[in-house]
């Protein structure tokens, strides 16, 4: 499969008035067409910022400083990274070759707008269809992601719509102009589980059906054990391991990644089997020398604290930054 | 709607009610005798009886008040003391003037307060922002007649660009305009400082939004998320403050109607209250109140269209 | 919610707030501005060799000076000299009128949200009524009515504000009502006075003190304005509304007549309005300004 999207040694550092916060700090990644790839870590490793990065979001103070974000429009190499973000290039991009889904259905959606109408907007701008085309259109997509009423509902407003309606209408719009990359930034994290499921299933039928790549930025492993292909794993804006599935469940390297393995209850184990990563994510002004994972590490040796462990291949597609395994 | 309008209208009764017995009481207990004040000093007791009985002050408080509300209610305010000429005349000349300078002064309000706290919001901290911040602050704490006594002097007086006072024919005629621009500006331009301190607050967080966030990752420009997505959104807050703050603007009106010799009904009340003539006083006071609730009635239903969140109550 | 004495909690929630608006430009004005002007009103008459009504027929209309820095106006009194003796009138009615929307305001506001049901009714209709008639219309129908004079000034502007300290306050009772220290009090048996005075007033005392400040600033803007109208200090009382009633016709043929009154309202209402800006952030770290 050939990539639709190539990150390589992007780096975003946000200038505040405490200091330079480097969220994401020399990531290096890539989506190949049609699979779903699982971005992991912490909140505040850089996973957000890295999914802005790619659409040009990056907010201010935040600048990206160095790196490149290439997208494969067919046969087209867009370099993402060197558009202005505010220029018509990047915003024909938007919502209509690569789309998000953010994590908070409830404010996520304009609330002065009715659903319809946000949706519409989208399609309109992007594809060369009149205001009742769109609405068709609209409508369509309200069916497809499983509102019911859809005629109904087309005319409402975010308000009179549930959580787990929101996050149906979110993917309705985000799909509307059949983008070939889909990012969902914690899509499910604020719904009940129940929903969780049936929104995530959603999405994988719809993949298929509309021929999509997903990047899901998640902090649930058991999502990512349900659906992903491949697994990108960060901890404080840096890739530490990257895998197929089968292998980074089977075949953890890093020490981060395994501690996070850990920490999830698996319903055989017993709660005492449950082993969290002692510490906390550090300050992120006063990040750590060397490895930036070395304090809160088990396997530390003097190496991890003088100098940050390469991104290295360790097996076929098995990619780790650990001095443990190079 | 209408029901909705109809239940509105029933409940600001009671508010008005209250406004005439506050009034009717005010002039009650106030000292001194218009009568005495009308006639002149040297006037003999016959003749302050004579008027007396004809205005009927000499019966029992209640009973004039019940009187007065019986008429005020068939839209009889009762004939000034001074000009013994009908209140409700008085008022509906002066209205209009009052109006029109309230209006011009909204509208420079609102076609400079929105732009003005948009550039605010989105240029946070940049020099326009102070500059603009500190002119709304200026404007804030400047004594409204001191602006405008200024005003008259600068630019009517020294410069000679406007007429120095008084009101100058209808308005769509090149000299009426000249006359309403100055008191005009300087009503609209208080205005223009709050509302841009409100829009600029709300844009500022609603510009970091989620639903902001959503409208630029579909590939909005930004200047349809800005001016549809997000001013939508700053509306609501501030049409609401707005509403609360008619009251103060209509105060700022009476001095600006004052100080430029404007025909208005604020200009009247100040006449009226410094020679003591309390019918024309009370007409005038419960028409400002009536004003008032009219327009936050008015605000309150603009604030159901801009916020569909409401409806549904 | 905190256990702790409401009082304990008053003072070092005051404490912090005092270290906040160490670091506040706009406090560190505010207070200097207010210091100047006690400084003035108490000391005004040991600085100016002038008296402020004292008519001068040889002086009339002198431009800003090394002898007469801020100018004379047409009866050749100095300028400076009644602008410094009006520091006093501007305090005075200042500090008197929120004093009367202090009392009348937080009492009413007490009353309503503590009994709640018609007291509450009667007393948040009134605040409607207040808020229906526009506060200079009804300052000028008062203060007309009662006669010139800074009494009835005072008496007016009074008359007028005290509704936002009701509606501040009763949002605050409401939210005590909650407390556990307010069950306590009433479990121990203390009576309604005492738990409205010791208990809840001094839970409810942090915005209203901030409120106080700008509360002033609006006071001293518009009895000057009724001045100003001819209905409240009447000349020659060195107030500054009144004096800038009093020269208007003089304005042309000197701007410093019309300007430097108006300099003084401006400078006092800021300082003022900084104070009690500062104040209000530090009290509640909620409202500070988002960058």
């Amino acid at each position: 499969m050939p990539p639709v999207l190539e990150i390589a040694d992007l780096k975003v550092f946000f200038y505040t008035d405490y200091g330079v916060v480097k969220a994401v700090d020399g990531v290096r990644f890539h989506l190949n067409a049609g699979e779903t790839l699982g971005l992991v870590g912490e909140s505040g490793c850089g996973k957000s910022v890295t999914a802005m990065a790619v659409l040009g979001l990056v907010r201010y103070p935040g600048r990206i400083v160095a790196g490149e974000i290439i997208y494969h429009q067919n046969a087209k190499k867009v370099r993402l990274s060197g558009l202005d973000p505010k220029g018509r290039e990047i915003r024909s991009i938007r919502g209509n070759d690569i789309a998000m889904i953010f994590q908070e259905p409830m404010t996520s959606l304009n609330p002065v707008f009715t659903v319809g109408y946000q949706i519409m907007e989208a399609i309109i701008l992007h594809q060369r269809l009149n205001r009742r085309q769109a609405r068709e259109a609209a409508i369509s997509m309200l069916a497809k992601v499983g509102i019911p009423l859809p005629e109904q509902r087309v005319d409402e407003y975010p308000h009179q719509l549930s959580g787990g309606m929101r996050q149906r209408a979110m993917i309705a719009m985000a799909l509307s102009c059949r983008p070939s990359i889909l990012i969902a930034d914690e899509p499910t994290t604020a719904l009940d589980v129940t929903i969780q499921a049936q929104v995530l299933e959603l999405m994988m039928n719809l993949k298929a059906e509309f021929q999509t790549s997903i990047i899901m930025i998640t902090h649930d492993l058991g999502v990512i054990a349900g659906i992903a292909d491949r697994v990108v794993v960060m901890y404080l804006g840096k890739v530490v391991e990257e895998a197929g599935v089968r292998e980074i469940f089977y075949n953890t390297k890093h020490p981060y990644t395994q501690g996070l393995m850990n920490s999830v209850p698996s319903v055989r184990g017993k709660i005492r089997d449950l082993k969290p990563i002692p510490g906390v994510v550090p300050d992120a002004f006063a990040l750590p020398t060397g490895c930036s994972f070395q304090p809160r590490c088990s396997q530390v040796s003097k190496m991890c604290r003088t100098e940050a462990p390469p991104l290295t291949e360790v097996g076929p597609n098995h990619w780790v930054a650990c001095w443990l395994h190079s | 709607m209408g029901r909705y309008l109809a239940r509105r209208l029933l409940m600001l009764l009671p508010v008005l009610l209250i406004v005439t017995v506050l009034i009717s009481s005010l002039v009650y207990m106030s000292p001194g005798d218009p009568v005495r004040v009308m006639l002149g000093l040297r006037a003999n007791e016959e003749a302050v009886a004579k008027i007396r009985a004809e205005l009927g002050l000499d019966r029992p408080v209640y009973i004039r008040y019940l009187k007065w509300l019986a008429s005020t209610v068939k839209g009889d305010l009762g004939r000034s003391l001074q000009r013994n000429e009908p209140v409700t005349e008085m008022i509906a000349d002066s209205l209009p003037y009052s109006v029109q300078l309230a209006f011009f002064a909204l509208v420079v309000a609102v076609v400079l307060a929105i732009p003005a706290g948009v550039i605010s919001a989105t240029r946070v901290n940049t020099w326009i922002d102070n500059f603009l911040s500190f002119w709304s602050l200026f404007w804030v704490s400047m004594p409204g007649f001191w602006v405008a006594i200024l005003g008259l002097l600068i630019f009517s007086m020294h410069l000679g660009w406007f007429p120095v006072s008084g009101q100058g024919g209808p308005i769509w005629t090149l000299q009426g305009l000249s006359y309403i621009i100055l008191p005009g500006l300087i009503l609209g331009f208080r205005q223009v400082a709050v509302i841009m301190r409100l829009i600029r607050a709300s844009m500022l967080e609603i510009l970091s939004a989620d639903y902001t966030r959503t409208a630029r990752s579909n590939g909005l420009a930004e200047r349809v998320v800005i001016y549809k997505h997000a001013l939508r959104n700053a509306m609501i807050p501030t049409v609401t403050i707005f509403g609360l703050q008619i009251p103060e603007f209509l105060s700022m009106s009476v001095i600006i109607e004052t100080v430029f010799a404007w025909p208005g009904m604020g200009r009247m009340l100040v006449d009226a209250v410094l020679k003591r003539d309390y019918t024309l006083v009370q007409g005038i006071v419960l028409v400002y109140a009536v004003l008032v609730v009219l327009i936050n009635l008015l605000v309150d239903i603009l604030y159901i269209y801009i916020d569909p969140r409401i409806k549904q109550e | 919610m905190s256990k702790s004495s409401p009082r304990k909690r008053a003072e070092t929630h005051l404490k912090g707030a005092l270290r906040r608006m160490q670091t506040d430009k706009g406090a560190l004005a505010g207070t200097g501005i207010i210091v100047i002007l006690i400084f003035l009103a108490a000391l005004g008459r040991f600085i100016t060799p002038y008296d402020p009504n004292e008519q001068n027929y040889d002086e009339m209309l002198l431009p800003p000076s090394l002898s007469h820095p801020l100018g004379t106006d047409q009866y050749g009194r100095d300028i400076a000299t009644r602008i410094i003796y009006g520091c006093r009138y501007a305090l005075l009615i200042g500090v008197a009128v929120v004093g009367i929307h202090f009392v009348v305001g937080v009492s009413l506001g007490l009353l309503a949200g503590y009994y709640g049901g018609y007291v509450e009714t009667i007393i948040m209709r009134l605040v409607d009524v207040m808020l229906a008639i526009p506060s200079v219309v009804l300052a000028v129908a008062i203060a007309g009515f009662l006669g010139g004079g800074i009494q009835n000034v005072i008496i007016a502007v009074g008359a007028i504000g005290w509704r936002a300290y009701t509606r501040l306050v009763r949002a605050e009772v409401l939210s005590a009502k909650e407390q556990v220290f307010v069950e306590a009090a009433r479990a121990i048996g203390c009576g309604d006075l005492r738990i409205i005075l010791r208990h809840i007033m001094p839970y409810t005392m942090a915005p209203v003190i901030a409120y106080t400040s700008l509360g002033i600033a609006t006071a001293i803007l518009w009895s000057a304005a009724l001045s100003f109208l001819g209905m409240g200090a009447q000349p020659p009382t060195p107030e500054w509304g009144a004096m800038l009633a009093d020269g208007r016709e003089y304005m042309q043929d000197g701007w410093w007549i019309a300007t430097f009154p108006g300099v003084a309202i401006m400078v006092t209402v800021l300082g003022f309005n900084f104070f009690g800006d500062a104040l209000r952030n530090a009290l509640d770290p909620k409202t500070e300004k988002r960058i």
